[in-house]
């Protein structure tokens, strides 16, 4: 405990309270971006919808379970700390680790294949074939405004990721030299708290991006 | 307030909600629902982020304050969506002379 709280309690309060805090500076960080999109998928309603439909909807949704599976071993992993199980919680650390290494490999496959499509506006933007088919009805250059948003949001978030794989293998090197305690997992619970919130940012991209206008 | 041990149970409970609800998302995009597709998606992942923040983000048993920060976040970035489409979708309404329009408005002789 640092010497500056009363108790155990207040400072656990602290640190939940300090991260939300951040978290709540990041919601406002993606709802700019969030509400940009809004108003261009408005705007643009046909070629969003001709965009959406060129991602592949099985894959999106196969990693929106893979991303959910590593929220419950990231919380998992909070809960073994909190009992004091070292074995557990440095297993379900790794586990929440290489869950998000199969959503970012997942990724970048699908960036991969915008590229062999060639939808990546400004860099490769030449739509051909089947995917000129569906971006055409709604206007190619508001389709390639799409393609900015798609990878704006999944690039940041891919970020996001990134910075919290880092952060996890840092958490499974200090629980490996036995840091932390029943008493003293606040590390553990704080990271746990960021990669949730990673984890809800993807669960409203993935409607936002995949979903649009239906697949009927 | 010291935080309660959740048993595992309720964790794996509520990721099979989710997963559910996963599967629930993607199937109701290949229904034609008309306008309402969308409200449905949003609607899902309002549910599916509930679920998160209350159970694996433990709002539930977190204090008051915490609280209050959590709905003021979302409440201010409800406020940043409602005032800029309220913008976009009232342009339109009280046609103004556009100064950066490329057709000249007419001369008088």
């Amino acid at each position: 405990m640092a010497h500056q709280f009363e108790d155990l309690d207040q400072q656990h309060e602290a640190d939940t309270l300090g991260i939300w805090l951040f978290l709540v500076t990041e919601i406002m960080f993606f709802g700019g971006v969030f509400a940009a999109y809004a108003i261009y998928r408005w705007l643009y309603f046909a070629a969003f919808a001709g965009g959406s439909h060129i991602l592949d909807i099985k894959l999106g949704a196969a990693n929106t379970i893979v991303l959910l599976g590593s929220s419950l071993t990231m919380v998992l992993a909070v809960r073994s700390a909190q009992v004091g199980n070292r074995r557990a919680l440095i297993l379900f650390l790794v586990a929440t680790m290489i869950l998000g290494g199969v959503f970012l490999g997942v990724k970048a496959y699908e960036y991969n294949q915008k590229f062999v499509e060639h939808v990546v506006p400004s860099l490769d933007w030449a739509p051909e074939g089947e995917a000129l088919k569906l971006l055409a009805p709604g206007g190619l250059d508001h389709a390639q405004l799409y393609f900015f948003f798609y990878f704006a949001m999944t690039g940041l978030h891919a970020i996001h990721m990134i910075i919290g794989m880092g952060l996890l293998l840092w958490l499974v090197l200090r629980a490996r030299k036995d840091d932390f305690t029943p008493h003293y997992f606040a590390p553990v619970e704080v990271v746990g708290l960021y990669w949730h919130f990673v984890d809800i940012v993807w669960i409203f991209l993935f409607p936002l991006l995949y979903l649009i206008g239906g697949r009927y | 307030m010291s935080q309660p041990i959740v048993p595992q149970k309720t964790y794996l409970l509520v990721f099979l909600c989710l997963i559910g609800l996963t599967v629930l998302t993607t199937g109701v995009a290949f229904i034609d629902l008309g306008p309402f597709n969308t409200v449905a998606a949003l609607a899902i992942a309002f549910c599916k982020m509930l679920l998160v923040i209350l159970f694996f983000m433990g709002v539930r048993y977190s204090s008051g304050l915490v609280r209050v920060i959590v709905v003021a976040a979302f409440f201010w970035f409800a406020l940043l969506v409602a005032f800029t489409m309220s913008d976009y979708h009232t342009r339109s309404w009280t046609p103004a002379p556009d100064a950066w329009s490329t057709t000249a408005p007419p001369t008088h002789p």
